[in-house]
């Protein structure tokens, strides 16, 4: 099939960006978009001109490195679905599509279709770890874990960081990510020593980076690839209270 | 000092500061909807129900004055947000499709905009009495609008009842009145749930629940006071005109 791309292209931070627009040719509908994108690339790099700059590495929708918003709403609007793992049968012949960066104040483009994201990486280190002393290691089931509780947290560590509740968000608000690695640990005994202090600092980072505000409108749920819940929105909000009234 | 600045300078915090001054403000809508309807129950019922609060100042201020730090908390909050929110992302999107947010959750803060200027409007209106924008150039506070107390020789009470028919027979006052309870229906729908969520009182469990019962909620309290107006435009009360 042939498509017709309308590309943000930026050469850097500091200079302004525009739409490009570019035919992708003799496209199969077994492909990725990212692969799609690598056949545009290559015609690009045979013609001498720049190739688009776009994130990604496992191409397996587990790494969280791929982004794009497609069409208006991130990784292509397809329920689970990163853009690495969106195929181009659910494109017609003909189509023309609208690729952009993710937007948001704390994700500073640096190029093309890429933005940094290692905004999320210092809230992880604000409170998305678990201190312990190195030792023996511990038996396997010494500390028991209920099933549910297991559960939810597995449910909550799927998130893969890719940054996609952000982009979707009209208030660019890091909420959904946040409330999963808060969850993740706080649910299980190992990370519960921690619960306060844990959410509280990763709320202080995230106000810090300039992400937005949660209104609850559920985007971010929607578009996530691993579909987190917004229940552990929920959760944030409540384990932020209980820290903040024990006076933490 | 942790807990104010915890509150106040979070975006979570100011999220409860939303919440809990919503909720607030939600339940005053309950109580006030209670008292309006018993127009419905005649003149000497709603005029004894208005003299009771007009009568006991001691009682009414600080409660008027707490509904107002509430009202101011709500707005500053929100107006707080909003900023944030528009400084999180410099640069829209070329082509942006809201995914999933309903239509009441994307549009909070020009519901809340319109429900605030309909609030002052009805505080000058039915509060203040202010002849001038009631429309109808009859003085809501002058004489005419005193009622004799039954059983009490000489005394008077504001006819509260003669006040609501005459000033919703105005065509234009009850359109504003039934769109201002609209977009305050509108408002609470996304609002009534979402200050669950806001404070961590949801999962998965009953959350589904609570967004249905905002909506059905909403619905209830737009049909209840939009009754009143309704009822006027077609007749009700016509003999205290």
């Amino acid at each position: 099939m042939n498509l017709t791309l309308r590309v943000w292209r930026q050469k850097n931070a500091n200079s302004p960006g525009r739409f490009e627009t570019y035919e992708a040719r003799n496209i199969l509908e077994d492909m990725s978009f990212l692969e799609m994108l690598d056949v545009v690339n290559e015609e690009l790099i045979q013609r001498g001109q720049e190739p688009i700059a776009f994130d990604s590495d496992c191409r397996e929708g587990i790494c969280g490195m791929c982004s794009l918003v497609i069409n208006g709403i991130p990784h292509g609007g397809r329920r689970g679905t990163a853009t690495c793992q969106l195929h181009m049968r659910h494109f017609k012949d003909g189509d023309t599509i609208t690729i952009e960066p993710w937007r948001a104040r704390a994700f500073p483009l640096i190029k093309d279709l890429v933005v940094d994201r290692s905004a999320f990486d210092r809230i992880i280190q604000a409170g998305g770890f678990i201190s312990v002393n190195t030792g023996g290691t511990p038996d396997g089931n010494a500390i028991p874990v209920p099933k549910p509780d297991a559960d939810a947290a597995m449910d909550a560590a799927a998130c893969i960081g890719c940054g996609a509740c952000v982009a979707v968000c009209k208030n660019a608000s890091a909420m959904l990510f946040v409330a999963a690695k808060v969850s993740h640990l706080n649910l299980l005994p190992q990370g519960k020593v921690e619960k306060d202090r844990r959410a509280l600092n990763m709320v202080r980072q995230m106000d810090a980076e300039g992400f937005g505000n949660c209104t609850v409108t559920g985007s971010c749920e929607a578009v996530c690839p691993k579909e987190i819940s917004l229940s552990f929105i929920a959760k944030l909000n409540r384990d932020y209270g209980l820290a903040t009234l024990k006076g933490k | 000092m942790k807990v104010v600045t915890n509150i106040f300078g979070s975006s979570l915090g100011k999220k409860y500061v939303m919440a809990i001054s919503g909720a607030v403000l939600f339940l005053f809508l309950i109580g006030h909807l209670a008292g309006n309807l018993q127009i419905f129950l005649g003149p000497d019922v709603i005029n004894r129900y208005g003299h009771l609060l007009q009568s006991n100042p001691e009682l009414i201020w600080p409660a008027r004055l707490f509904l107002l730090l509430m009202l101011v908390l709500h707005v500053w909050s929100a107006a707080r947000l909003t900023i944030e929110n528009r400084a999180a992302r410099p640069m829209r999107y070329a082509q942006y499709t809201p995914l999933a947010a309903s239509y009441a959750s994307r549009t909070m803060m020009m519901s809340g905009l319109i429900v605030f200027t309909f609030i002052i409007y009805h505080l000058l209106h039915y509060t203040v009495r202010v002849k001038a924008i009631n429309l109808t150039g009859q003085d809501f506070a002058g004489p005419e609008f005193q009622t004799p107390i039954k059983g009490l020789i000489g005394e008077h009470q504001h006819d509260v009842y003669r006040m609501m028919i005459v000033g919703f027979s105005n065509f234009w006052v009850s359109a504003f009145y039934i769109l201002g309870m609209a977009l305050l229906s509108l408002h609470l729908s996304h609002g009534i749930s979402a200050m669950f969520q806001s404070l961590g009182w949801k999962n998965r469990v009953y959350g589904p629940f609570l967004d249905r019962a905002a909506r059905v909620v909403a619905i209830l309290i737009f049909l209840g006071y939009v009754s009143i107006p309704v009822a006027i435009l077609l007749g009700y009360g016509k003999e205290a005109l």
